[in-house]
């Protein structure tokens, strides 16, 4: 059993070394400003929904409400820079800050909420943070949003291109991931993964749930934040219109679409869903329609999400080789 | 099975989808066999999202005009070949979008954003790469410096508030007036201009009430305005709100006249207000009253109306207006200069004189924007029609 | 602050509550028949607006069986929906179900857009625009038709609940699924009624306020907030809460555009949500939590 998990996790370690090299490479291949652009999206997205799918699938709450801590990260970002001239690598610590403790804040009382309660809680709270970008005009600049946002620049080489600030948000994003990683295989990961967020469970197998929850909250709010702040650096502009309900609910979609309780689930389902929502745009007024029909049968044939649907095949595929040789693998597969 | 007739279903309607699109996508290739290579203009609107009703008019009527000037041979022998992005009313939307149009279709010009966010957030991109820029949004930010590579067709808020003030000033001779904004970029911006240029004219704001969009009821905020003595209500945004507000100020029995922005230049505000349009005034361009415009301008104010009706059966608004005078400003531009962009970005500041919908515009090195208040009438809603108010 | 100006808030929040309570009840019975949080609810409301607008003003019906006809319309598209994307995944996971949903608001609104257009369209009042007074504020003929409605909807669906069998078996459903199809409850039937139900809800809730506020394709997913969020206030599964809820709602805004500034208005709102959930965890009225793992 031990030596089978080692070589799982190797496997995983590989899969990383894979989509980091992958992610490398696409760059020399497609090599204009807009791919370049549509990538950091993806990027920032993966960051985002990677938060989300540890808060959903392992934690098992839901928030409707990381527009909210994307939207503080970007402006964070944006007020730094423009309004107290501080580098851009600040503006990204400063994010993190005020992103951490905003959302460290939130879960204390939230997390005591459960369900569809919970939900309506984060949704609450952004839509509050939505109206404060627009209202506290001195500091956000209303609804005219902040403009002028530096990228970072390290010893004289500035990530201002969106070629060289890829590189930047790629390597973010591979720590993010190894990160995730390694929380979804820690303890308490598992303990809470074997029981499929139930906290009664996982209580009763000595996990502290409550503080677990809140920690990760504060992290997929950091994630977010970090998102936003990249985003802002990208865009050299930020406007409260980036930030809307909408664009929360899109983010649990690629979540829920990629597969919840496993990391993987959201690299595929952002990566998908962003590459998917650009191309249908070619359909102009047809594109949500279709978008909305695919979304439907999405989750009627993989209600498990893409990552499940697959391992699921996997799995089967499998199975019946195995079944060939020998019966007993039957009871390999099945455990 | 019910999945798969589910699937069938969504299938089908994806094929139709995919029909109708092929079906209106618009043919660029040169019909005249010509040899010169097309001139590449591409074009960001928000055709969907919250400012649809703004964006659709602008995208129609690009569509329309460039369709024109290739039937009729094009900018020198050259077809021009348009490409149109929506940005879903996202600002998020239109970096990426303008990016897409210049580095992957090649295009020499861009056309856009509708809203204020979504120039602002194409403004540093067109600026990096050095491409000529004609904005059809009215925020004050778009064309403040640096502004190198933008211009703009939309009348700036500036000059529509002071429309505003100064109808309020002089021809109504009031002293006190509130407003009622939508919280939106629209409403915002004209809100904060209003306010600005009140003192100057020797009146008092005495109230400023926002609403959100979609909000479905305004009589608490004109239930304040009602308390605060003002003895004009000055409302900013566009439908339906404003048609919300007019029925609401005449279910709390507010006499004091509602003056407009021109946010609601269209038929659809007198529709959704009805009854309660009439005596309202608002700053708009010359295209809601053509006969207030003379000369070459009137003309082609007419034959704009005429041939966008003819295409849409509908008549255009002022927002189409802003997309005509844009492709028409870029196209003389081109028909001087050519496509080099630093030639065309100084051809495109140095017209003078052009009759556009939304007035005659002079650019110039500081001037960016081109219009005067004088472009502008105060039009007033009789028995659900417009006239000029002088 | 005089009292015909506090008369008049309070009114006006009414007007604005009472139509978010009714989507609130659309909310109410899809979660209590499947727990899923239907978040296409808003889409109901703008169908049933459009296409009354349409019967009206395009087909040239009279008011009353153009309103009736749509109403009726949607409640059908509530059917179709339940048993082409519901039906398949009743057994899987809430948030999956909520996806359906997401991907349904989408469809909905995007297929509206192409119909009926961006610009927002109106119905006349159902009895004429003349304000009457009520103690120095003035209210419509139409809030009053709002807030009607909404009151003779809670008062039936409660009989219906009480009095009727099928009623009972929803009931019973909404609090242990699993013991009322032992009982031999049909639970299939009884989610599709509350689809059916909660899109009729959704479009008596269109077509009361199209001549109010005007419809417009894209406004279901602000009144699908609101309703969700006076459902929320008023404790999620029960239908007097969120009754309440709503027209709690409705009154807060009014009162911080009162008293504090029109622009933090849902701000206001929302805080307030927030506090009455940390307070109480499940809403006003809300009963005990359960959830389905």
């Amino acid at each position: 059993m031990t030596s089978g998990r080692r070589g799982r996790l190797n496997k995983q370690w590989l899969w990383v070394g894979l989509y980091a090299l992958t992610m490398a490479i696409i760059p020399n291949v497609l090599a204009n400003n807009y791919y370049m652009k549509m990538l950091i999206v993806l990027a920032i997205n993966t960051i985002i929904v990677i938060g989300l799918n540890l808060l959903m699938g392992y934690a098992g709450q839901v928030s409707l409400g990381h527009a909210a801590f994307y939207g503080i990260g970007a402006y964070s970002s944006a007020i730094m820079t423009t309004k107290y001239g501080m580098s851009a690598w600040l503006g990204i610590v400063a994010a993190i800050l005020v992103g951490g403790l905003v959302a460290y804040l939130i879960a204390i009382p939230a997390l005591r909420l459960k369900g569809h309660y919970l939900a309506m809680a984060t949704l609450g709270f952004a839509e509050i943070v939505h109206i404060l970008f627009i209202e506290l005009r001195e500091i956000t600049g209303g609804t005219d949003g902040l403009y002028g946002v530096p990228a970072p620049s390290i010893a004289g080489f500035a990530f201002d291109t969106p070629q060289r600030l890829y590189v930047l948000v790629w390597m973010v994003l591979v720590i993010c991931l190894v990160m995730a990683l390694n929380i979804a295989k820690s303890r308490v990961g598992r303990a809470l993964r074997a029981v499929h967020g139930s906290e009664i469970a996982a209580a009763s197998m000595g996990v502290d749930t409550a503080k677990y929850k809140i920690q990760v909250f504060v992290l997929s709010g950091i994630l977010a934040c970090v998102g936003g702040s990249l985003y802002a650096s990208m865009a050299g502009y930020v406007s409260s219109e980036s930030f809307t309900l909408t664009v929360s609910i899109t983010l649990v979609t690629m979540a829920v679409c990629g597969g919840m309780g496993n990391v993987w689930g959201a690299v595929i389902g952002a990566s998908t869903l962003t590459i998917m929502q650009e191309y249908l745009k070619s359909y102009n007024d047809y594109n949500l329609v279709i978008f909305g029909a695919i979304l439907i049968l999405a989750m009627v044939f993989m209600p498990q999400g893409i990552y499940g649907a697959f391992s699921d095949l996997a799995k089967k595929l499998k199975h019946r080789l195995q079944a060939i040789p020998e019966t007993a693998g039957e009871q390999h597969a099945a455990s | 099975m019910k999945k798969w007739i589910a699937l069938m279903l969504v299938l089908s309607l994806a094929i139709f989808a995919i029909g109708c699109q092929k079906a209106t996508k618009q043919q660029t290739t040169d019909t005249t066999g010509d040899t010169k290579e097309p001139y590449k203009i591409g074009a960001v609107v928000s055709a969907t999202g919250p400012a649809g009703p703004l964006g659709e008019p602008e995208k129609k009527t690009l569509e329309m005009i460039v369709e024109q000037i290739n039937k009729d041979g094009g900018v020198d022998g050259h077809q021009i070949e348009l490409f149109i992005e929506d940005d879903e009313s996202n600002p998020t939307n239109a970096t990426t979008a303008v990016s897409k149009l210049i580095d992957e279709k090649g295009v020499i010009a861009i056309i856009g954003g509708t809203t204020t966010p979504s120039t602002l957030a194409m403004k540093p991109e067109t600026a990096k790469v050095k491409v000529p820029h004609i904005a059809m949004a009215a925020g004050i930010k778009v064309t403040e410096a640096p502004n190198e590579w933008i211009f703009r067709t939309a009348q700036s808020d500036a000059i529509a508030v002071q429309k505003v003030i100064d109808y309020l000033s002089k021809t109504l001779k009031v002293k006190k007036f509130a407003i009622l904004h939508d919280s939106n970029a629209f409403g915002q911006s004209g809100a904060t201009e209003l306010q600005g240029r009140a003192p100057g004219a020797g009146m008092e704001v005495v109230g400023v009430e926002s609403y959100k969009t979609e909000d479905t009821d305004l009589t608490a905020q004109l239930t304040k305005i009602k308390g605060s003595g003002a003895e004009v209500v000055v409302v900013w945004g566009t439908n339906p709100s404003p048609a919300i507000a007019a029925k609401n100020m005449k279910q709390l029995n507010m006499t004091i006249p509602f003056v407009g922005s021109h946010g609601i230049a269209n038929k659809s505000f007198i529709t959704l207000a009805g009854t309660a349009a009439d005596g309202v005034v608002f700053p708009a361009a010359k295209i809601l009253v053509p006969a207030s415009a003379a000369g070459e301008q009137k003309d082609a104010i007419d034959k704009f109306i005429a041939d966008y009706t003819a295409k849409y059966a509908e008549g255009p608004n002022s927002f189409a207006g802003h997309a005509y005078d844009a492709i028409h400003i870029l196209v003389q531009a081109l028909e001087k200069a050519g496509s080099d962009n630093e030639a065309l970005r100084d051809a495109i500041q140095e017209t003078q004189g052009f009759n556009g919908i939304s007035g005659i515009f002079n650019y110039g090195a500081d001037d960016h924007d081109g219009l005067k208040t004088s472009d502008m009438i105060m039009v007033e809603i009789k028995d659900g029609k417009w006239t000029e108010k002088k | 602050m005089q009292f015909d100006q506090l008369l008049q808030f309070i009114i006006s929040g009414i007007t604005s509550g009472s139509i978010y309570a009714l989507i609130a009840l659309g909310f109410t019975l899809i979660y209590n028949s499947t727990q899923v949080i239907n978040l296409a609810q808003g889409e109901f409301v703008v169908y049933g607006g459009l296409i009354a607008v349409s019967l009206y003003a395009g087909a040239g019906l009279p008011l009353f069986a153009a309103v009736l006809l749509s109403i009726i319309i949607v409640t059908l598209i509530g059917v179709v929906f339940e048993r082409l994307a519901i039906r398949p995944l009743i057994n899987h996971s809430i948030m999956t179900l909520i996806i359906v949903t997401v991907g349904a608001s989408i469809l909905f609104k995007n297929i509206a857009m192409i119909i009926w257009g961006r610009d927002p369209l109106t119905i006349p009042a159902f009895s004429g625009d003349d304000p009457i007074m009520f103690f120095g504020a003035s209210i419509i003929p139409q809030s009053i038709w709002v807030f009607g409605i909404t009151m003779v909807t809670v008062v039936l669906l409660q009989l219906f609940y009480k009095k009727t069998i099928t009623g009972k078996a929803m009931k019973a459903c909404s609090i242990n699924q699993t013991a009322a199809k032992l009982m031999g409850i049909n639970s299939s039937s009884i989610v599709l009624l509350s689809f059916a139900l909660s899109a009729a809800f959704g479009a008596i809730a269109g077509v009361l306020i199209a001549p109010i506020s005007m419809v417009s394709y894209s406004m279901g997913g602000f009144l699908g907030l609101k309703g969700f969020a006076g459902a929320v206030l008023g404790g999620l599964g029960n239908p007097i809460g969120a009754v309440v809820g709503g027209i709690l709602l409705g009154i807060l805004e009014s009162l911080s555009i009162g008293f504090i500034a029109s622009g933090y208005k849902d701000a206001v709102a929302f805080l307030i949500l927030l506090l009455v959930l940390f307070l109480r965890p499940s809403g006003i009225l809300g009963a005990r939590i359960k959830e389905k793992v």
